[in-house]
């Protein structure tokens, strides 16, 4: 598999990441240059191997359902670009 | 020499105690001499004031005789672990400015057992890398000088952690180690560095890399040091589902523990090409050493060792992108100036707000995952995941400790390994494979090349048997002192 300028924009777009389009040609060369060092993967017999998502091996207890007020509001608006009456601003999204 | 120069977290508790000194002036021969050596750019945030709060209120509990496990001792906190109201980077442009409302829970439990914060310390952007060249803040110098009193760098992504414990600007320091950034560096700056068994730390409040890797850990002068952190930050915590319920020991206890009698696993396959032969040689040395006390050396395989990094460079990827996808530029950290659309304002905010290395990374990930390639790759990689764990459980069956070099050399040139990525990805090779599978491992320093330039064994163990792993390192450091 090799990816070329138009995969890269098309991750790229999937990613939210702007690739300049002089960038594309070094992206795609160094992408591919990883890619094709994973490969050697393919090589190993995986049948009937069971995915490993987790390392831990304890059972992930569930909170109880119980509600917390976190009257923080304002706390979380401290770090947001930009704010007013207590939402966070984002350029016009609705014409 | 000031009389500060030599201590360690250990025998600081004691004078402490002792009323050898106070904290205030322990804390004020830190925070100058962090200011003396700013040019190794350690730090990203220095904390003087909060330091010396902290030290008042640690003087204040030795002298009503209420002290605590680490009471007065200054440490480094790696600019990963966020901390309520000082800024916290993770070492990238897109958080520059981010301040916490809270703390992590890493950081709570320290500054709950009495440790003093000196400042935030360096790191590679995110935590990827392997040299501490990636951080928006410039790269750390490794206080070890290479020939001609070149600069060399201090590995990473814990650089500024390892190279502030090894230039002596705080008495230990905390990492994060996701594919080798506690152990990588601590090798390169001569100093141990702990990771514990996945789990055994909660993540809550620390930066997300790949969250299925990602383990804090400790950077100390010595294994003593260590066993001393380490107990401090382990423990269950809610706010952290992956958290383990496991008993935490007295990891201090682990003196009591034998070594003879136990069998230690050299795995064939950790004798990678490339290999320093200074190194090499050093492995077999402690091999021959440990057989000395009674220890039963064994030759063991994993076989699955080489797919290790191609592993790694799937999944960690993978968990990257989805991890920062949370970086919109809308509810905290860097967004672009004068963007008229909301797709524009995501895309150029994370495109100027993300540094080269971490881009590529996001850019992996979402390849992996993507419609049509997520089986080939990601899934495939969670399969050879298993069989790397597999292997481990397998030797584990067989010896108690398995041995190997931390890392296939020493520290190199600031400037070097740059131009490939695969190049730089190769310094991990022999940490990588104890992260997935989730194992305690250390490195410990082993000896100097012939020009004075550190290296590290490193040391792991089955899941949850850290306090094996202090005893194993502790005989190996002192026969190297």
């Amino acid at each position: 598999m090799s990816i070329d300028n138009s995969i890269v924009k098309k991750i790229s777009k999937l990613s939210k990441l702007k690739i300049s389009s002089d960038s594309e040609d070094k992206m795609a060369e160094e992408l591919n240059n990883i890619l094709n060092w994973v490969e050697s993967l393919q090589e190993v017999n995986t049948e009937e191997i069971e995915p490993l998502l987790s390392v831990l091996n304890e059972k992930m207890p569930l909170r109880d359902d119980e509600v917390v007020m976190d009257d923080n509001q304002g706390d979380i608006l401290n770090n947001a670009p930009e704010k007013k009456s207590g939402f966070f601003v984002v350029p016009k999204v609705v014409e | 020499m000031n009389q500060f120069e030599k201590l360690t977290i250990k025998s600081t508790i004691q004078h402490l105690r002792h009323k050898d000194f106070s904290c205030k002036e322990l804390t004020e021969f830190f925070i100058k001499k962090i200011s003396n050596n700013r040019k190794l750019n350690c730090f990203i945030t220095e904390t003087p004031e909060h330091a010396l709060k902290m030290a008042s209120n640690s003087d204040k509990k030795i002298k009503n005789n209420e002290t605590r496990a680490m009471e007065g001792v200054p440490i480094a906190m790696k600019d990963l672990f966020c901390t309520k109201n000082v800024k916290t980077t993770a070492a990238s442009k897109i958080l520059e400015n981010f301040i916490p409302f809270y703390e992590s829970t890493v950081s709570k439990k320290l500054w709950d057992s009495g440790s003093v914060m000196l400042g935030k310390s360096n790191l590679d952007e995110f935590a990827m890398g392997s040299a501490n060249t990636t951080s928006f803040f410039g790269n750390v110098i490794n206080p070890i000088k290479g020939k001609n009193n070149s600069d060399l760098v201090p590995g990473g992504s814990s650089g500024g952690s390892a190279a502030a414990v090894a230039a002596g600007l705080c008495l230990g320091a905390t990492g994060s180690d996701t594919g080798g950034s506690i152990r990588q560096p601590a090798s390169f700056c001569g100093i141990v560095g702990m990771k514990p068994t996945y789990g055994r730390c909660s993540r809550f409040g620390m930066v997300a890399f790949a969250s299925s890797l990602d383990q804090a850990g400790t950077l100390t002068k010595n294994v003593d040091d260590s066993a001393i952190m380490l107990q401090t930050i382990c423990g269950y915590d809610k706010k952290d589902s992956t958290s383990s319920k496991m008993h935490v020991p007295r990891f201090s206890e682990y003196e009591k523990l034998s070594l003879k009698g136990k069998k230690i696993g050299i795995p064939k396959e950790y004798l990678v090409d490339g290999l320093n032969s200074e190194i090499k040689k050093s492995w077999e040395n402690f091999s021959d050493e440990f057989k000395k006390i009674g220890v039963e050396i064994i030759d063991i395989s994993l076989p699955h060792t080489k797919y290790s990094l191609p592993t790694y460079y799937i999944i960690a990827p993978a968990e990257a992108s989805a991890n920062l996808a949370r970086y919109d530029g809308v509810r905290y950290g860097y967004r672009h100036e004068n963007v008229d659309n909301l797709n524009d304002l995501y895309e150029i905010s994370r495109s100027t707000g993300f540094g080269d290395e971490v881009k590529r990374r996001i850019m992996i990930g979402t390849y992996v995952l993507s419609a049509g390639y997520y089986d080939a790759y990601y899934i495939k990689a969670l399969k050879v995941r298993r069989l790397i764990l597999d292997d481990f459980l397998n030797a584990f069956k067989k010896c108690d400790l398995i041995l190997t070099p931390t890392t296939p050399n020493v520290s190199f040139l600031i400037g070097e390994k740059q131009d490939d990525p695969l190049e730089m990805y190769l310094n991990d090779v022999l940490t990588v494979p104890a992260s997935l599978a989730g194992l305690p491992a250390i490195s410990v320093p082993a000896g100097k090349n012939k020009d004075g330039l550190p290296f590290g064994l490193q040391i792991i163990s089955s899941h949850f048997n850290e306090s094996l792993v202090f005893k194993a390192a502790k005989f190996i450091e002192d026969i190297n002192k």
